[in-house]
């Protein structure tokens, strides 16, 4: 009996351990992903970062200098509330002190340079497709930046949410890179990277799971904004019926067909796609409207 | 008997009558003259965008016109449609004016001059060609969704 028990206990631990081990946070090899090889060029990098959205979230709140990466934005959601960190190149409050191997695992793979899970807040879920240019290009733009001493604050988020560990979990059964939607001309291939792994579109504007999870079954059908006020609009045709020419001068200028404009979060990212090439806001543009209805 | 039911059908006439106008426009004079100030620049802004975005034909004459026009209205002095009282928590039906535009720290004025000052650019440019008069409404653009950003409510 005792026996039996202590075999059971056994067992117990070592599918706990197997799940740890099997869920424990990913690094990226930078060699094996070519980061070793590429030529980072910091001027690439900065379209790089319009078009990933990074000074959206991490700017400082009321803050208008879209470069100064302090943190402290707050976001509100059903698992608590999320802090955006200091993400500045400064040596001690920012990742001024990260490997670009480090920069790498943390969008790719959603890991810390201290081997933690970040949450899925931090939208690595698309970065994940990133190429190894565009993130060597980033990291080389982001160094350039100035650095902010401004401490990051925790989060605060409540049991069982806080414990990080579970992302493993969360990763292994919702992270994945392929991509969502088929892309036959290189137009479209370019408007998927930009919408699918960059300006991670997808993660406002399509429906979430109990868990948090971008149910991509409705990829781009709208979903309640997580901060409270008003529904994020679905993108899929029949949802949206601007043709490519609105869509794109939308993401330039932030005035609709009917000249009214972006407001909320959407002006935000206007102020990005106005700073992205023409041909890569046609590129979004030519995505948007192949979405099926 | 018959002196109350006129009394009551009077009565419910004008109670179908002052909801009818509730239902018209006769909702706060304050926030139906902003709005109308709104659909006037989107006319406008409408005239030289679909210039811009090729859907008819750039008109030099036509552009100055409506960045003219642009430019003026911004130039109006409307402090007395954005008065306190108005906001969305004020008025939800109709208003979706923020109330941090009245609170301390507003920044809704300062947006508003430089809002001014793009679309006194845009008309001073908008007659010299097609693509000065598309660059110029990027700042305009940037006017409308800084104010909308912070001080707009979401539908």
């Amino acid at each position: 009996m005792k026996r039996a028990f202590l075999y059971l206990l056994g067992l117990g631990v070592l599918a706990v351990v197997a799940g740890l081990w099997i869920t424990r946070p990913q690094t990226v090899d930078p060699v094996a992903i070519g980061l070793a090889d590429v030529e980072a060029d910091a001027a690439r990098g900065e379209a790089v970062y319009w078009a990933s959205g990074c000074a959206s979230c991490h700017i400082a709140p009321e803050s208008e200098d879209k470069l100064m990466l302090a943190g402290g934005q707050r976001f509100a959601t059903a698992f608590g509330d999320f802090i955006a960190p200091n993400i500045s190149p400064d040596l001690e409050a920012g990742l001024g002190a990260w490997t670009l191997g480090e920069f790498a695992s943390a969008l790719i793979h959603g890991t810390s340079p201290g081997g933690q899970h970040y949450y899925p807040v931090f939208p690595y879920t698309s970065y994940a497709r990133m190429t190894s240019q565009d993130i060597a290009d980033l990291w080389a733009f982001m160094l350039t930046l100035p650095p902010s001493d401004q401490p990051s604050v925790p989060h605060e988020v409540g049991f069982p949410f806080n414990i990080r560990l579970t992302l493993g979990g969360w990763k292994l059964l919702f992270a994945n890179t392929d991509w969502v939607q088929p892309a036959e001309t290189a137009q479209m291939e370019r408007g998927r990277y930009l919408v699918e792994a960059l300006a991670h579109c997808g993660e406002c504007h399509t429906p979430r799971n109990a868990l948090g999870a971008l149910d991509t079954a409705q990829w781009m059908a709208g979903a309640a904004n997580p901060s409270g006020d008003g529904r994020i609009p679905g993108l899929r045709r029949g949802q949206l019926t601007w043709s490519e020419t609105d869509i794109a001068y939308y993401l330039e200028t932030g005035f609709t067909p009917d000249f009214d404009s972006a407001g909320g979060e959407m002006a935000s990212v206007i102020e990005n796609t106005a700073r992205l090439s023409p041909d890569d806001r046609a590129a979004i543009a030519a995505y948007i409207v192949a979405l099926g209805e | 008997m018959s002196r109350f039911l006129v009394a009551l059908c009077l009565a419910g006439g004008v109670a179908a009558a002052s909801t009818a106008i509730a239902g018209g426009h006769a909702g706060n004079p304050a926030v139906t003259a902003r709005n109308a100030h709104m659909q006037l620049y989107s006319f406008n802004l409408g005239m030289l965008g679909s210039m811009a975005k090729g859907e008819t034909e750039y008109d030099a004459e036509a552009a100055s016109a409506a960045a003219s026009n642009l430019a003026a209205l911004a130039a109006l002095n409307q402090r007395a449609y954005w008065v306190p009282g108005t906001s969305s928590d004020d008025l939800p039906d109709e208003s979706r004016a923020l109330p941090a535009i009245w609170e301390e720290g507003s920044k809704a004025g300062e947006i508003g001059a430089s809002f001014a000052e793009a679309a006194a650019a845009l008309a001073a440019v908008a007659g010299d060609g097609k693509d000065a008069m598309a660059a110029a409404i990027g700042p305009v653009g940037k006017g409308c969704g800084d104010c909308h950003k912070a001080y707009r409510k979401p539908r």
